[in-house]
């Protein structure tokens, strides 16, 4: 009989809260909503509502127009399916179509570092145009600076973009009502495994691309066939899950999806399951989800589909309640799904 | 997904609940001891497939949780030395030791990279011949041979700037010192369907004898859970003790004699320390003496690896099985994903973490 | 622990058994894995897969068995 070993429980002092930004305060899950609400909103916002969404919308002279920004920092800057240029084009136009407004011009500034490759510089340059042309949109002005060799990475981008509103009714998390049925417009998880593939070298064949698309034409069509449109929210960093965590939040609603309902492409699936990755929570830079009102909810999908085969009812909005939170329906039952605290990262385990 | 679809049928997966809430007539505790496992049934919500009186317990079978904190401490310190590559796999990143984590260190500086394979970290040593590459080499006994080939290659190469930080950990000793404590309840075991791919099952026959306890060897897809836990609560509804095999498309009895063959050429079984437990005889592996100039704590001497503080939190007796994450007064408090008391919480495997992610705060009305 | 997928094995390079290594595929991506634990993997047998190696090959014949075995529990709840 061998000696019991001496058991101890033993556990790390907690992390201190953060004096200093980290990585994940970048990573659009619960560090960066704390930020926003720590540093941000208190100097700049007004409400609750005030720096969450998308955009902004401001009325100016009886024209209600909206207006975004947001800034590029991927890595690497050259992935399947795109670049930083078309990201930041794509990202900008797709802010300003869940305002439910048309696209009218874009800024650019970029912040270049010192030797950088002028080829690249104009490969970037050149995908901007492309992807403005295929949306249907300037870009009108901009700046440029340059940062000494060391401090910058190669190449931010900061896009602004000014867009005219032409939904009828206001699209926003308010609007969001019981009954709602949320549509997604496509299969979830292909930028953030294209670009997590290609930062750290994977080899997966063929590469995963990434699905950065400019989104105005379905929105635009959507309030064009007089879908009452309550709440757009495009699908970027931390995914579907993320998404309509931060509706649900806002709009202090319960929603419910379920597992079997999201469409995933097989080569996503694939990754995910080798690098034990959860899809809803991967970056997409084409997709969005609509919650209209039920009795619009099939119209609603017919015409997306129109636009991508896999668009899909994927849940309904439950109930009001404080403080908001998202179910997801698995095989064997219920489940919460919460904001991550930092990236996903592949698992061994 | 072949082989992964056809063990997802939820349809299925019903009919099976169905059938164990039939053989199911008094309470039972069953412990798992995977991370993978807590993981699948978690996500897909088997726990919450069984009859109320069937208890599932997670054991310390999580690799990156149960890493004892000196150890990362060591990782950070080596990575923090000029030249360094340190290599990890992902879900150790954010890990926190006694002083941080590694991803932290790199937050400051110091060169971490994430690795998918030991193999990504031995090519990193083949592309950087003036840097030292150390590959941070933890996991059970599934993931020992994959380390060993990495050491067998460097070696057959002639590398000098490859080596190992090790804190590879086995499961049938951490089995035995959970059930030598007369605190635990466990009566019945689900045991780690890959890790006996390549160790086969034979070591799991004396425990079962030993203390009374049936042992199914259990996959990890939601039919392979089912179908195991059905076994196991047969076994106990039966009175019989035996070692059951439900994983037969991938587990031998004797397992996978190559990757064994590499692990006992490279490696021999040492005492270790298990975060949260303690030190447990004969749990971890070192390094052979022929294989000593790939250790880490030999090519660079004075790494130091601190002892386990003491705390209060009590992922200890959660990954003992002794008392669940929602047990614990600080459980989604004082202690959620974002500031982790203790190692269950910290990786994303973790007990309490799979509990906070998946669980809180549906419990069934 | 341990995260390991089943894949079907495309090709299969190398003569060196420490080497070997093949081109697998998951749902629709192709990732290399490391064979030298499975040599006797052939063209078109599934593996289990875990961080970057191969650590058996599936059992056809067993996994029928299993699914059989599922069948029968599912008929019988059926009834």
């Amino acid at each position: 009989m061998t000696d019991k070993p001496s058991l101890s429980f033993s556990c790390p002092v907690p992390h201190s809260n953060s004096e200093r930004i980290e990585i994940a305060h970048g990573g659009g899950g619960l560090r960066t909503q704390r930020l926003i609400d720590t540093v941000f909103r208190p100097a700049f916002g007004q409400s609750e509502n005030d720096l969450t969404h998308d955009g902004a919308v401001l009325e100016v002279s009886g024209a209600k127009l909206a207006f975004t920004a947001d800034s590029y920092v991927v890595d690497p800057l050259f992935f399947p399916g795109g670049d930083i240029g078309t990201l930041a084009v794509n990202g900008t136009v797709n802010d300003l179509a869940m305002c439910g407004a048309r696209p009218v011009g874009l800024s650019t500034a970029f912040i270049i570092e010192e030797g950088f490759p002028m080829s690249e510089l104009q490969r970037i340059v050149q995908s901007m145009r492309t992807a403005a042309d295929a949306a249907d949109v300037r870009l009108v002005t901009g700046d440029t600076k340059v940062v000494e060799r060391g401090k910058g990475d190669g190449l931010y981008l900061t896009t602004s973009g000014m867009g005219l509103v032409v939904a009828s009714k206001p699209v926003s998390p308010e609007r969001v009502r019981p009954g709602d049925v949320i549509v997604l417009s496509g299969d979830v998880g292909r930028h953030g495994m294209a670009v997590m593939a290609a930062r750290e070298g994977l080899g997966l064949e063929p590469p995963i691309a990434s699905d950065c698309a400019p989104l105005a034409a379905q929105i635009l069509r959507l309030i064009d066939e007089g879908i009452d449109i309550h709440c757009l929210r495009d699908l970027t960093r931390g995914g579907l899950a993320t998404a309509l965590i931060e509706i649900a939040h806002t709009a202090s609603v319960t929603m419910r999806i379920a597992d079997s309902t999201v469409p995933i492409s097989a080569p996503v699936r694939g990754a995910c399951e080798i690098l034990g990755i959860d899809p809803l929570y991967v970056a997409n830079e084409g997709r969005f989800v609509a919650l209209v009102p039920a009795q619009a909810g099939q119209r609603t999908l017919d015409l997306l589909r129109g636009y991508d085969d896999n668009a899909a009812i994927i849940g309904t909005v439950e109930m009001v309640d404080e403080p908001g939170s998202l179910t997801l329906e698995t095989l064997g039952g219920v489940r919460a799904l919460d904001l991550l605290t930092g990236e996903q990262l592949p698992r061994i385990c | 997904m072949k082989y992964v679809d056809e063990f997802r049928d939820p349809a299925a997966a019903r009919h099976y609940a169905d059938a164990i809430a039939r053989v199911t007539t008094r309470p039972w505790t069953i412990m798992e001891i995977c991370g993978g496992q807590t993981h699948a049934i978690v996500r897909h919500g088997i726990d919450q497939m069984l009859p109320d009186g069937i208890l599932l317990l997670h054991g310390p079978g999580c690799p990156v949780c149960v890493t004892p904190s000196g150890m990362i401490d060591a990782a950070i310190s080596i990575a923090e030395r000029p030249g360094v590559i340190l290599c990890t796999f992902g879900d150790m990143l954010r890990v926190p030791g006694g002083q941080g984590s590694l991803l932290s260190a790199r937050g400051r500086g110091a060169d971490v990279r994430m690795v998918y394979s030991p193999l990504d970290a031995l090519a990193l040593a083949q592309e950087n011949p003036a840097r030292e590459v150390v590959f941070f080499a933890i996991g059970f006994e599934t993931t020992a041979p994959t380390t060993a080939m990495a050491v067998l290659q460097a070696e057959r190469e002639g590398l000098s700037n490859f080596s190992l930080l090790v804190s590879h950990v086995l499961v049938p000793p951490a089995m035995e010192a959970l059930l030598s404590d007369p605190a635990n309840g466990v009566q019945g075991f689900l045991a780690a369907g890959h890790v006996c791919t390549v160790t086969g099952y034979r070591e799991y026959e004396p425990i079962a004898r030993r203390f009374g306890i049936p042992v199914v060897i259990t996959g990890f897809e939601p039919l392979d859970l089912l179908q195991g836990i059905y076994l196991c609560i047969r076994q106990l509804e039966e009175g019989r003790v035996e070692v059951e095999n439900q994983y037969r498309r991938l587990v031998r009895p004797e397992g996978n004699a190559s990757a064994c063959a590499a692990v006992d050429r490279v490696f021999r079984v040492r005492s270790q320390q298990w975060r949260g437990i303690g030190e447990i005889e004969a749990s971890g592996l070192g390094l052979t003496p022929d294989y000593e100039p790939f250790d880490a704590l030999v090519r660079f001497p004075g790494t130091a690896v601190l002892p386990e503080g003491q705390t209060s939190c009590i992922s200890g007796e959660i990954l003992r099985g002794v008392r669940k994450p929602c047990d614990c007064p600080a459980f989604a408090t004082g202690c959620t994903p974002e500031h982790p008391l203790g190692a269950t919480m910290v990786s994303s495997e973790g007990a309490c973490a799979a509990y906070y992610r998946y669980r809180r705060p549906l419990e069934p009305a | 622990m341990c995260l390991a997928v089943p894949g079907e094995v495309l090709s299969i390079d190398g003569d060196d058994v420490l080497m070997r290594d093949g081109r697998i595929a998951f749902a629709g991506v192709v990732k290399r894995a490391c064979l030298a634990y499975v040599p006797e993997a052939k063209i078109g047998d599934y593996v289990l897969v875990h961080a970057g190696f191969a650590i058996a090959v599936i059992d056809a014949v067993e996994a029928q068995r299993t699914l059989a075995l599922i069948e029968e529990i599912v008929a019988e709840d059926g009834r």
